[in-house]
């Protein structure tokens, strides 16, 4: 009887991680791409200790090709490039993360109170968000960034506006469809609160393909990133960006100095496979689980 | 006469959008009945009559378009929700389908527990209790194996035992059981029904029983009314309307009950075609394409309700000037 | 020789948590001409039985042993090409649910020609023919170019209906055809499938939950719980004679109008198919079981002329 009723914190947060890692370890491809991303992870938070320079500064003659000494080489400064690699997973990762927790909260929510409440305020939102969804996401990206003005935070936020819309939509047909089971009614006709109903008996229905969206979503905002940052929207100079640091190798790939674009160009891509193959896996078993 | 529930010259409308074109449905045309105190009033009808929305507006689940719904002497038409609260403490609802109507995240004990918690100030372990002694007062023994389930670990007639007991943990003096029964076995449907009679008599309920089977209903309402395509097309005391049907649709109703239909020894009555469309019923009265006694007068319009001594009406224009 | 014989069937379903004994030991004749109705609650394998004599159970559902003879040939050793050709034409069925029959996105006319022609109807003769069939069954013309969604429920189940007989096959197995219809549309289809069975000479096996219907309609009447046959008889017989336990209390759970009685319940749950009780399956819920009910199978006896119970009390 009072099992049912052990519901505090530690109890919740250890189921939650169970189901995660029993989900994790379910798939080929959730696995494969679990540990790629969590290889950039460590990359992030053990840069410090990985790195053999720092970098930002320049530690050795300029434009070298990958040595021993410089395992990637040097860049056009004389900064070693696997240093600013490794460095560079940060803002990557960091601006990524921001943007989809952002993106995420945000169209859940709206989507939950948009969806529950109807009438003329869904209809409202509705529209903006299938406007703003109409929007080739990269252009948008782009045009608010270069609005906010060119740093990581507004970079994440710029990122996190373009797929509200995703969430939005997604949670919206959710509760719609959830909206007419019978224990929604039943609930109300109990007299439980409307926030209650939408907190304890929608959105955990909505968990589920939530979880889909998500990891898709991720690939698709890595890209994204990439993107902007390419275009000198997120960090500035002297920092370690990949996508800033692949504008600046363009200049000089075609005179052979190719390890300045190819190492960051590989991560980009790599983490971006990552979350692909993660969300290639979820939906699977998501979709098998629901048979 | 108390009276529990009344509903005066209701009328729903919903309105559908299907492909930017507006359909409007009028599920329930100018009703009025009323449920009074310690009584079953049966509201029979096929599916598609509107006898469904008449219960849930009576609990003000749905607000009528046109007309008013009182519980007790309180006019609860404009109510908000806010203040409906409390009065759904008094008020509730039994549906048709025990699988969809406890939400399936929750254990049977969750779901108990929750509407306490909400209404009143008692600490978890008082509700906790409360719910196991509702469980055992629905035959659900031991209280503890069915605590912890899930609805979908019970079979149907143990989760609307369930949804009854949760229903009747508030307590509640008027309910409304919308096909409790239709879902289950007919060997489990009769302790059902028997439970919930019982309840009736324990904690002096009344009742709105909803149902397409008026066999059930001749054998517990006090009184039955009969929809049709969301109108009322006959009511009155339950022996009445059984052993001495007016409507030629109460008639045909009776008549298609198999096998039991020639103990009544009625004339029986046929109907051909179906109930037709909500949102474009026929003219006149609406049971003129089936209906074997039609008139040209029953064509173009519509009968009144008329009444018919002894707490009896029809909506028919063969009892006009009777 | 029978239309239809059924010889010790045994379905079981191969699931995750356990292997469900669905049917358990069905054998029948059917003759021509005669309805048979196969009366159970939910998980007493009627409808299971019903997919299996087209050799259609579905996965993780497996025949594990038995015969379906249809003009003596086992429809259960057929292959897939044999099978299709008689699924249809020789052998129909009848869905509950008619969502299972029509394609929602394709016109009534165009779905029903397709199945004629793939039967080897002729193009030419096809329209007219869809239009006599539709006819029949009391739908008018304008139906043939309705889509499926703008018919209501009895009209879909006459169109299924007419499919299921366009070809005019023996045996046509209607499960539950009108438990989703009103009282009054229950009535009209019934009486269509009488007057098909008059009419084509078909054998009508109906499988339904409700004792009422089949003492009203059927000629013969078998009545089945936890996947056993509990007792089979002639209607009339049956109605004068009852034996079985549980098709007494399946009666007495009628409502009978003309007294203010509620009937009678039974007791305690439906099976675990999964792990059945020991003994004779009805056991636990009878009230007259003895200590060789929990311990033994009761054999079908025969009790009258064409009439089996089993049931230990009988011996």
């Amino acid at each position: 009887m009072r099992e049912l009723f052990k519901s505090n914190v530690a109890g919740k947060a250890s189921r939650a991680l169970l189901n995660a890692s029993r989900i994790i370890l379910s798939n080929k491809y959730i696995l494969a791409g679990f540990i790629i991303v969590l290889v950039f992870v460590l990359m992030a938070i053990l840069a410090d200790f990985i790195a053999p320079y720092s970098p930002i500064e320049i530690v050795g003659p300029v434009l070298q090709p990958p040595s021993q000494k410089y395992l990637m080489g040097t860049d056009n400064l004389g900064r070693d490039v696997f240093s600013r690699t490794i460095y560079g997973s940060r803002v990557v990762l960091l601006t990524t993360a921001i943007a989809i927790a952002l993106s995420g909260a945000i169209g859940t929510l709206l989507g939950l109170i948009s969806g529950y409440i109807g009438g003329a305020l869904d209809r409202v939102f509705s529209f903006i968000m299938d406007s703003i969804y109409a929007f080739p996401s990269l252009i948008l990206a782009i045009a608010l960034s270069v609005a906010l003005g060119p740093s990581p935070i507004n970079a994440a936020i710029a990122i996190a506006v373009v797929y509200i819309p995703t969430y939005f939509r997604m949670v919206r047909g959710q509760v719609l469809s959830i909206k007419n089971e019978p224990y929604i009614e039943i609930a109300r006709a109990l007299g439980i609160p409307s926030t209650r109903i939408v907190t304890r008996h929608i959105l955990p229905h909505v968990g589920r393909t939530l979880m889909v969206v998500f990891s898709m979503n991720s690939a698709d905002a890595i890209l994204t990133e990439a993107a902007l940052s390419f275009i000198g929207l997120t960090v500035q100079p002297p920092q370690p960006d990949w996508g800033f640091d692949l504008y600046k190798g363009r200049g000089f790939i075609l005179t052979g100095y190719w390890w300045m674009m190819v190492f960051p160009g590989f991560c980009i891509t790599l983490l971006a496979v990552g979350f692909a193959l993660m969300s290639e896996g979820v939906s699977t078993v998501i979709s098998g689980r629901k048979r | 006469m108390d009276i529990v529930s009344k509903l005066v010259d209701v009328t729903m409308d919903f309105e559908t959008r299907i492909f930017g074109r507006k359909r409007r449905v009028r599920a329930v045309d100018r009703v009025s009945l009323e449920v009074r105190r310690g009584e079953i009033y049966g509201l029979v009808g096929e599916s598609g009559s509107g006898k469904s929305t008449i219960g849930r507006i009576s609990i003000r689940l749905y607000k009528p378009t046109k007309g008013r719904v009182f519980y007790g002497k309180l006019d609860i038409t404009e109510l908000p929700e806010s203040k409906l609260r409390y009065l759904r403490r008094e008020m509730q609802l039994i549906p048709q389908d025990p699988y969809g109507a406890i939400n399936p995240i929750q254990t049977i004990g969750e779901a108990l527990v929750e509407p306490l918690l909400i209404h009143y100030k008692l600490s978890k372990d008082e509700a906790v209790e409360q719910a196991h002694r509702a469980l055992e007062e629905v035959g659900l023994h031991p209280s503890t194996e069915f605590f912890t389930r899930r609805p979908r670990e019970l079979s149907g007639g143990q989760l609307q035992r369930a949804v009854i007991a949760r229903a009747m943990i508030l307590k509640p003096k008027y309910i409304v059981a919308d096909e409790p029964t239709s879902n289950l076995d007919a060997s489990i449907r009769t302790s059902i029904i028997k439970l919930l009679l019982d309840l009736r008599e324990k904690y002096e309920q009344s009742l709105l029983f909803i149902t397409h089977d008026i066999a059930l209903l001749s054998l517990i309402a006090n009184r039955i009314g009969v929809l049709y395509l969301a109108q009322l097309f006959e009511e009155g005391p339950t022996e009445k309307i059984v052993k001495n049907p007016l409507h030629p649709y109460t008639k045909a109703l009776l008549s298609a009950i198999p096998l039991l239909s020639d103990e009544l020894g009625l004339e029986k009555v046929y109907l051909k075609g179906e109930i037709g469309d909500p949102s474009n019923p026929p003219r006149g009265c609406r049971l003129h394409p089936r209906c074997p006694y039609a008139m040209d007068k029953c064509k173009t319009e519509e009968p009144p309700l008329i009444m018919v001594n002894e707490g009896r009406s029809v909506k028919c224009w063969l009892y006009y000037n009777s | 020789m029978s239309t239809l014989e059924v010889k010790d069937l045994w379905v079981k379903y191969y699931t995750f948590s356990g292997i469900v004994s669905a049917v358990s030991g069905v054998s029948f004749n059917l003759r021509k001409g005669e309805m048979l109705a196969v009366v159970g609650e939910s998980g007493s394998g009627k409808s299971t039985l019903g997919l299996a004599l087209l050799n259609m159970v579905p996965k993780p559902g497996k025949i594990v042993k038995g015969e379906v003879l249809l003009g003596g040939v086992n429809v259960l050793k057929l292959t897939p090409e044999e099978i299709r050709k008689i699924r249809g034409s020789r052998l129909s069925m009848v869905f509950q649910d008619p969502f299972t029959t029509l394609d929602p996105l394709r016109k009534i006319v165009d779905q029903f020609e397709e199945f004629l022609l793939e039967h080897g109807f002729d193009k030419s003769k096809s329209r007219s023919i869809v239009k006599e069939y539709l006819e029949a069954v009391g739908l008018p013309e304008r139906i043939m170019y309705s889509y499926p969604h703008q018919l209501s429920g009895g009209q879909k189940q006459r169109v299924s209906i007419a499919m299921a007989i366009a070809l005019n096959p023996e045996v046509i197995i209607a499960d539950e055809p009108t438990t989703a219809l009103d009282v009054v549309v229950q009535k009209q289809i019934m009486d269509l499938i009488d007057y098909i069975k008059g009419k084509y000479g078909s054998s009508i096996i109906l499988i339904t939950h409700d004792l009422a219907l089949a003492l009203e309609r059927a000629d013969t009447v078998m009545v089945m719980y936890g996947g056993y046959i509990m007792e089979y008889a002639d209607k009339k017989e049956l109605l004068n004679n009852m034996k079985h336990p549980y098709t007494k209390a399946l009666f007495e759970a009628l409502p009978r109008i003309t007294t203010r009685i509620l009937p009678k319940s039974l007791p305690g749950y439906p099976p675990d198919l999964r792990s059945p009780p020991q003994g004779c399956i009805f056991h636990p819920r009878c009230e007259y079981a003895t200590e060789e009910c929990r311990l033994k199978r009761p054999e079908m006896i025969e009790v009258g002329k064409g009439h089996f119970v089993a049931c230990h009390l009988y011996r």
